[in-house]
Formats: structure tokens, C-alpha cells, sequence
């Protein structure tokens, strides 16, 4: 191995008396690279975080930044700043102190303290609010000077702590493309933790989807979606119709299936399924192919007709509820080129999807 | 604002008002209106600051206050000094069923009389108390030992009986402030001293200004710990005013002293919280 990794951790576990928050995870973040950790509440993100941090010790494993492990390093001497949830400016302090604070800890001339506060709230473009109160700031504002407050100290990794949480929809949308801006223009290791899979997958060069302390894939982003190894992560990467079902036959890595409720499916294996077997199928409401009649869908693997019983109007993102025939309802995406405008509650649909479209997963 | 509207502010206000008026301001205006009457002669009284001047010429009365002023002000940075540690340990460390039990234990003293809890001070100090028992059982000293009656006895009082009210506002500010920011102080590299003098301070002086006035003011107007462990040897200043009004009949120069002490003891917050850049609002606020 020629290139040494920002951070890597080995074999890292956490328990809390008889819970596993963090059940033997490894992974390795390259320099400069954009690092995300997506999971649901509980998952046991946040401990991984602290740990990096130094305010947890791990059970065992071990965590290297730059190949040194930092376990005997306490939380203050670390190579490592973090940005916190709800961001922890200190409201006692003016902006340029609270940039300043890291690099008074370091002793530098006053002068010197001066003129990396101001270049560093330049480079988040924030020029000349050094001496507001931390009240006085916006939202996203907040955000840049929390990170430029860590920048500033030049860490070899930045943890985010869900920091996008408290901002309101349209902000965060922004702050998602000019944090990954941000991290180019530091060209400074991230580790960003998240709920929210937009978050992850739009800015991070790789995502590891963690569940129940474990990761389940660490991948990119479009793998996640495209191609996701667990149904954990088929699930809750994006939104899918999800069935149980029972193989009725296989042939290669074709899996013809019947759900519960009685749709009959052909779908592609992920890992080994046999006949016979309980499996999960999991179909992307956007990979569905639609159309007012079948002769607008052409041929496909699965195809159906069925009758509107709900739409649920999101603008883009809208969608339909379709009941076909042999039971059960299909969520499917609808695409906003015009032709389904007028679409009322028992319209008849058409819609179809190819074998590849379906991941069939053994059921545990 | 309708004619209801009117009424309602009268019937909420007029207790207020009430209370204020009767307890408060009228009793000090009579008591203002005495201070400044001179007796000149038996039942004859001529209006003059000559009762103000007394306290200025008579080294007895001024060097009284000035120690009382300064023990009072001792015992503040002691009572902050012991409680500003407790009160940390119950705001962010101790948690749950133990934060509410260190509490309880700090307020339980309180439902004790004050005479009663000095009386408690008394056991334990007097030359035939439990400390003194102690020293001569364990051989330490071969004869009795006093404790009582001297400046550092009475310290130990006052401070005992300002303690709660120092740390009430000192653990509400310190719960107040957000772990986070704690620890964001050290992930920016900051130690344990740099986190204390430029975070929790700072958020806690709110609670420390408040904390520190309540605990002055009751130091200085407090009249029995003075008495029953300060002895002769600790003249306060509040018997003198005693002195005035119950032993000598002088009320007159009793309510000058009673005014002095409230504007001289005001003149000390004032000019403590100009030095140390507080101000009432910030710190009521």
C-alpha cells in the first residue's frame, strides 16, 4: 500500500453495557475524498463519530488518521475537528473569536490569528462579519463559520455531525452542493453523517449504509441505488415497491416469483436463491415503464394493466398507486413529460419493467 | 385596551401595587422622613443630615461597616469559590436519580430554621462540641479548644447559609448550556482550563452575577450568624442598627443606618458590576 488513507478504522467496536452500538466495522477514507455514513436513527453513526472525535473509546479496534493510530490521543490533541449538530458556535464569542478559538489554543501572534480568521471567512464568503454575534447570523451563515471554524485549524479529517438537520428544505438544498464545493476547495478529508440519503448521496465520493451497528455496503452512491447488496439497503437507499414472494422456478439468475398478494413476478437474483424460497423483490417506482395503453410500453419482462386508485400529486416527484389485476397495488413513478396530467382515480394504466429492474433478495 | 381589559390590569396589578406601597415603600419613606429628624432637645427635633454626618465622624460606625462590607464581600467569593465546583457536578455530570438527590441535599438544610441550623454550627464549634470532643479523644490537643466567636466561625455561617442561594442560579445557568459546546471546546484543542475561562464562565456569569448579589446582600444584612458565632469579637454592622433602635432608643440615627446600608451596599454592586462589565439587565435578562 503506497498511498496512506486520511482515516482508517480497524475492526471498530463499541458496546454500551449489553447493547452493540458499533458491531466490528472497518473502513478507510482516502485523502481528500468525501465520506458519508447513512443510516436511520440508532444505528449507531453518531458513536462511530464520537470515536473518531475522541469523546468515546472504543471496545476494541483501532482508528488511524494518516496510519497513526490516535487512541491514546485525547479529544484536544487530535488531528481531527468536528462540526457539530447543532453546530455549538459559542454565542459568548463574536464570529472572528469563535474562529479564532482553536487558533488561540495554538498560541499563534495575534496578527497571525487575525489574518487566518478573516482569510478563512473569505473562503466560506463570508468576508467582514467578524465582529457580529453569532445571533445575528443566518442559518446557512451559522454553517459556514461552524466550518470555517474548524478549517481554519487545517484538521486531517472533518467530521459533520448532521449538520444540515436544523435548516429548513430549500436551504439545505443549497448547503448540500456548496458543502461538496467546500470540501474541494479545502481539498480536506469529510466524514459526513446522515439520515437523509439526499444528503449522502449527492455529496459523498462514498457512502457506507450502516443498520443496527454494522455497515451494510460501503459503496458509491449510484451502486447504492443501482445495485444494492442487502435488502436493507435496497430499502432505504431510495424508494421501492417492496413484495414478499415465493420462487415458483429459477434459471440462472432469473427469478420468476409470486408475491402475498398474488402478483407474479420475474425479477434478477442477488446471491443464491432456490426454488421454493421466501424472497424479498424490490422494484424502484422510477424504473417503471408507463403508458395509457400496453401498446405504449412495449415488450417487457413483467407488464401489467391496471386502474388508478390513488395520485399522489409531489410535483416531480409525483406518483401513482396502481391496482392490477391479480391483487395488490404498484407504486409507480410518473414521469412529468405531460401526457399524464389529467390522470383521475380509475384511469386505466399500462406499465412494465424489465427482469433486471426487480431485485429478488433471500428472505432471513 | 376595552373597559374590561382595564379592570382585569387593575384587579392583576393591585396586589402588586398593594404589597409594594404598604410593606415597602411607605415604611421607607417614614423611615427616610426619621433619619433625618435632630433631636435637639427632649421631645424637640429639627430636620438635618446630622444623623448621616455621625456615621462619617465616628470612626466606631464607619470602620464597622467597612469590615462588615469587606467580610461580606470575603464571604461571596468563598461561597462562589465552593459552590461554582458543586454546581457543575450537579448540572453536567451527575445525571438522573443522583443530580436530583445532590439537589435535594443542598436544598434540605433550608427547610431547617436558620436559628436552628446555627445552633447546629454551635454544637459542633463550642468548646465542649464534637470537634473539640474529637481533637482531645483522638490526643491531637490535651485541653478544650474553642472554635466559637471568631471572625473564621462565623465565616463558615455565612457561608453555609448563602451556599443554596448561590447555587440555584449557578446550576440553572450551567444546565443551560449545551454539552456540545463543552465539547466543541476541546475538539478545537481547547484543555480543561481554556474550556472553563472562555466557555463555561462566560456562560455561566449570568448565574455567578446573580448568585454573587443575593449572596452579598444577605451577608451584609445578616444579623444572627454575626451574633451567635461571631461573638464581641465580630461587630456587624446590622447591630449596630439593632443597638440603635432596641437598646439605645436612638431611631433616628438607627434609620440613618438602616439608608446608609442600603445605598452604600448598592454603591458596592453598582461599582462590582461596572468592574467586572456586568450589567442588572444582562444578568436578569
Amino acid at each position: 500500500m503506497t498511498a496512506v488513507n486520511d482515516l482508517d478504522c480497524i475492526n471498530l467496536t463499541k458496546r454500551f453495557d449489553e447493547t452493540l452500538a458499533v458491531d466490528d466495522v472497518s473502513f478507510s477514507v482516502p485523502r481528500g475524498s468525501f465520506f458519508s455514513i447513512l443510516g436511520p436513527s440508532g444505528c449507531g453513526k453518531t458513536t462511530i463519530m464520537r470515536m473518531i472525535a475522541g469523546f468515546l473509546d472504543p471496545t476494541s479496534g483501532d482508528i488511524q488518521i494518516k496510519g497513526k493510530s490516535v487512541l491514546d490521543t485525547v479529544p484536544n490533541k487530535r488531528p481531527v475537528n468536528m462540526v457539530f449538530q447543532h453546530l455549538a458556535l459559542f454565542p459568548m464569542m463574536n464570529i472572528a473569536d469563535n474562529i479564532g478559538y482553536g487558533l488561540r489554543r495554538q498560541g499563534l501572534d495575534k496578527k497571525l490569528i487575525d489574518a487566518k480568521v478573516a482569510d478563512a471567512l473569505e473562503r466560506v464568503g463570508l468576508p467582514g462579519i467578524g465582529n457580529r454575534r453569532v445571533e445575528q447570523l443566518s442559518g446557512g451563515q451559522k454553517q459556514r463559520v461552524a466550518i470555517a471554524r474548524c478549517m481554519v485549524l487545517e484538521p486531517d479529517v472533518l467530521l459533520l455531525d448532521e449538520p444540515l438537520g436544523a435548516l429548513d428544505l430549500k436551504l439545505r438544498e443549497h448547503m448540500k452542493v456548496e458543502l461538496k464545493s467546500l470540501q474541494a476547495a479545502f481539498d480536506t478529508t469529510f466524514v459526513y453523517i446522515t439520515h437523509d440519503q439526499s444528503e449522502a448521496l449527492v455529496m459523498s465520493d462514498q457512502v457506507a449504509v450502516m443498520n443496527a451497528g454494522r455497515f451494510e455496503q460501503l459503496d458509491t452512491a449510484a451502486n447504492l441505488y443501482y445495485a444494492p447488496q442487502t435488502p436493507f439497503v435496497a430499502g432505504f437507499v431510495g424508494d421501492s415497491n417492496r413484495w414478499k414472494g415465493r420462487v415458483e422456478s429459477v434459471s440462472g439468475d432469473q427469478v420468476k416469483l409470486v408475491t402475498e398478494t398474488g402478483v407474479s413476478i420475474i425479477g434478477t437474483a442477488r446471491g443464491t436463491v432456490q426454488s421454493g424460497a421466501t424472497v424479498e423483490a424490490f422494484v424502484r417506482p422510477e424504473a417503471i415503464r408507463v403508458a395509457h395503453s400496453v401498446n405504449g410500453i412495449g415488450e417487457h419482462a413483467n407488464s401489467f394493466v391496471g386502474n388508478v386508485e390513488n395520485v399522489l400529486f409531489n410535483g416531480a416527484n409525483s406518483r401513482v398507486l396502481l391496482r392490477v389485476e391479480g391483487g395488490g397495488t404498484i407504486d409507480v413513478a410518473l414521469p412529468q413529460s405531460g401526457e399524464f396530467n389529467g390522470l383521475q382515480r380509475g384511469d386505466a394504466l399500462a406499465i412494465g419493467w424489465g427482469a433486471s429492474q426487480s431485485l429478488c433478495f433471500g428472505a432471513n | 385596551m376595552g373597559a374590561h381589559g382595564k379592570l382585569g390590569f387593575i384587579l392583576l396589578a393591585s396586589p402588586l401595587v398593594l404589597w409594594l406601597s404598604l410593606l415597602i415603600i411607605i415604611p421607607h419613606i417614614d423611615l427616610f422622613i426619621l433619619s433625618l429628624q435632630e433631636k435637639i432637645g427632649v421631645r424637640q427635633y429639627q430636620t438635618s443630615f446630622a444623623n448621616y454626618m455621625t456615621f462619617f465622624s465616628e470612626p466606631l460606625y464607619l470602620r464597622t461597616f467597612l469590615r462588615t462590607a469587606f467580610m461580606s464581600i470575603v464571604a461571596t467569593v468563598l461561597t462562589l469559590l465552593i459552590a461554582f465546583p458543586i454546581s457543575y457536578y450537579i448540572a453536567k455530570i451527575a445525571r438522573g436519580r443522583l443530580q436530583s438527590i445532590l439537589f435535594l441535599m443542598c436544598l434540605v438544610p433550608f427547610w431547617v430554621s436558620e436559628l436552628v441550623r446555627t445552633f447546629g454550627w454551635m454544637i459542633l464549634l463550642r468548646e465542649t462540641g464534637i470537634f473539640s470532643n474529637f481533637l482531645q479523644w483522638s490526643g491531637i490537643v490535651s485541653g478544650p479548644v474553642e472554635f466559637l466567636y471568631n471572625d473564621a466561625a462565623m465565616m463558615v455561617g455565612l457561608i453555609y447559609t448563602s451556599m443554596l442561594f448561590m447555587v440555584v442560579p449557578l446550576v440553572t445557568t450551567l444546565e443551560s448550556l449545551d454539552d456540545s459546546m463543552i465539547e466543541a471546546g476541546y475538539d478545537l484543542g481547547g484543555n480543561g482550563y481554556n474550556v472553563l475561562r472562555e466557555i463555561i464562565i462566560p456562560h455561566a456569569m449570568p448565574g455567578i452575577v446573580s448568585g454573587s448579589i443575593v449572596v452579598f446582600m444577605l451577608s451584609l444584612g445578616n444579623y444572627l450568624t454575626p451574633i451567635m458565632l461571631g461573638g464581641k469579637d465580630s461587630l456587624w454592622f446590622t447591630e449596630m442598627i439593632y443597638s440603635q433602635f432596641i437598646v439605645r432608643f436612638n431611631w433616628e440615627l438607627g434609620a440613618a443606618f438602616g439608608f446608609l446600608l442600603l445605598g452604600l451596599s448598592s454603591l458596592i454592586v453598582w461599582g462590582a458590576l461596572k468592574l467586572s462589565g456586568q450589567t442588572l439587565e444582562k444578568t436578569m435578562g
